[in-house]
């Protein structure tokens, strides 16, 4: 695994936009995360060779390198000669065809019997075989995709949106089985998502995509902890986010709360908003720094949270146990300087 | 006694001709389907539907032109094999195939595009040869509508009238099909053995029209 290489650079003119995307992938498990129409689809599907960029180069290097793309010495190969497992988003399983059937439907002649009884074994499918893919349950049909991308031997595993169409219950248990699944895998596998639990679960590597372009790309922990961008910071789940004006290196205003914050970290020119994570405010004395008045609050009650929106428009969730139904709200909150993300539009 | 040789051609032509409807259907249905630029797409769609909409003796007039002694094609044959295509049998196979051309070619094509590219990208992922691809996965799941398709083409192959009276005629026991010799004895007041052809026409659309439904209704449980 340690020397293997996946390189992508590719450009295509879409509609709205155009795409450009540029990484290289040296981590097992990369996620794509954008909102929906970012490109992001566009990407996983110029990769699996079903889409030709415009312009580009995209190759895999194991023990040799193989060139999937590249528009300047003309090479396109075949979606077929990639080697490269894609999970659709509605599985794409042929409905005409039974779930053995299925399975053996990517492999030669010689191989199949044996490679599809494992992949059937390895995927609790014992049973079904002979059922037709509308005959089975959401869960067990993601199974059947995974088992016939599996029975094949990728390189790559591209995941398109894997839970988009499932009930939460049948989502935390599929991705327990998924997530051991890419862990015990030997190749890459790219997640397109614009879930940022599922991207930070799946995910060694994160890059975020707006609008056909990269906007931050690194360590999945680093991008949450420090988003740097407006978009990346909403895409990563920060609940409030404003507009500012710098009032001197470790103080800004925020525009939309009317209130001034002091910063643990410097505000250079650049910084245009702050981000607050609803998980952020702590109870407080009215001379400590950074302090809201909570009066005309609004209060929901979650299963596990208290979710708060102040008068200013902040939101704070407090967590709570599923048997407290009582809460008062501090009169005072504030946020510690450290927890002011800044952020560049 | 009654003339059987109506049944036989009528049952020769509709054969011939489906044979010929149902592959070049189907292939010119995937062309179109593939087809990207949108501008030919619409200008070779509305060709290849005409039939369906132009009064069958309109239809019977180009044949007439391209296959007659003086077309290009008649003249054609003529020169080089000393065949005549028209007022021969082919003519009435020729006028079946352009007049049931559209009922397959549409059928096929809608049943095309009812099916999830998804699942042809999924076929190429997976490795399979586009060949592979066409018939286990396209064909497969368009079955249905290709079939009923192939029936309709069928029938309406039975059935034609105006362009073969255009273009073979109505030479008993050469292009005198079922529908023709039901006109002639109308024509010449024999009642009687134009009902004999009547039912036979009759019992065979409504035997099409329930395969139609069987393979349909079948396919439909299987899957489920």
């Amino acid at each position: 695994m340690s020397n293997k290489l996946l390189k992508v650079n590719i450009q295509k003119e879409l509609n709205e936009f155009d795409l450009n995307v540029d990484f290289e992938l040296k981590n097992k498990r990369l996620g794509i995360l954008g909102p929906s129409g970012c490109g992001k689809s566009m990407t996983l599907k110029s990769i699996a060779g079903i889409v030709d960029p415009d312009n580009g180069f995209i190759s895999l290097t194991g023990e040799e390198e193989t060139t999937y793309f590249d528009s300047s010495n003309k090479i396109n190969l075949k979606p077929q000669k990639r080697n490269v497992g894609y999970l659709f988003q509605n599985y794409a399983l042929f409905p005409n065809m039974t779930v053995e059937e299925n399975v053996a439907c990517g492999l030669s002649k010689e191989d199949d019997g044996k490679k599809v009884s494992e992949m059937i074994k390895r995927f609790h499918l014992e049973g079904l075989e002979k059922r037709y893919p509308r005959q089975l349950s959401g869960g067990q049909q993601q199974r059947v995709a995974l088992a016939r991308i599996l029975a094949y031997s990728p390189d790559v595993i591209l995941l398109d949106e894997p839970f988009s169409a499932m009930d939460t219950f049948l989502k935390d248990q599929l991705r327990i089985e998924l997530l051991n699944l890419l862990r015990d895998f030997e190749g890459f596998s790219i997640m397109v998502t614009h879930n940022r639990d599922e991207a930070f679960q799946f995910c060694d590597e994160l890059i975020v995509l707006d609008k056909g372009k990269i906007i931050a790309k690194g360590d999945t922990y680093d991008i949450f902890e420090n988003p740097r961008k407006v978009q990346v910071a909403r895409l990563t789940g920060c609940k409030n986010i404003s507009e500012i004006e710098i009032i001197d290196d470790h103080h800004v205003r925020s525009l939309n709360w009317g209130v001034t914050f002091e910063t643990a970290e410097e505000v250079s020119d650049n910084i245009t908003h702050i981000g607050i994570r609803a998980h952020d405010f702590h109870a407080c004395n009215r001379e400590d720094i950074n302090v809201f008045n909570t009066e005309n609050s609004i209060m929901v009650e979650k299963p596990f949270e208290w979710e708060i929106t102040l008068e200013n428009g902040l939101w704070w969730k407090y967590d709570k146990g599923i048997y407290e139904h009582e809460f008062e709200i501090p009169k005072y909150l504030s946020v510690n300087p450290k927890n002011i993300i800044l952020l560049e539009d | 006694m009654m003339d059987w040789s109506p049944i036989f051609i009528s049952m020769k032509t509709a054969s011939l001709s489906i044979l010929v409807t149902f592959f070049i259907g189907l292939i010119v249905a995937w062309g179109i389907v593939k087809m990207k630029n949108d501008k030919i797409k619409i200008a070779l769609d509305s060709v290849f539907t005409l039939p369906l909409v132009l009064p069958p003796t309109v239809v019977g007039f180009f044949l007439l032109w391209i296959f007659g002694v003086r077309g290009p094609i008649g003249r054609f044959f003529i020169d080089f094999f000393a065949v005549k295509i028209a007022f021969s049998w082919y003519a009435t196979v020729i006028a079946a195939v352009v007049m049931s051309f559209p009922l397959m070619y549409r059928s096929a094509r809608g049943a095309f595009e009812q099916v999830d590219t998804n699942l042809l990208d999924a076929g190429r992922t997976l490795g399979m040869s586009e060949w592979k691809i066409f018939w286990k996965v396209l064909f497969a799941n368009a079955l249905p509508g290709i079939i009923s398709g192939g029936i309709l083409a069928y029938a309406r192959g039975l059935g034609e009238f105006g362009a073969t009276a255009m273009l073979a005629g109505n030479i008993a026991g050469q292009t005198r099909t079922l529908p023709m010799a039901v006109y002639s004895d109308v024509a010449a007041g024999n009642m009687g053995s134009a009902f004999n052809y009547v039912v036979v026409i009759v019992v065979i659309a409504f035997i099409a029209i329930s395969i139609m439904d069987y393979i349909a209704i079948r396919q439909d449980r299987q899957w489920k």
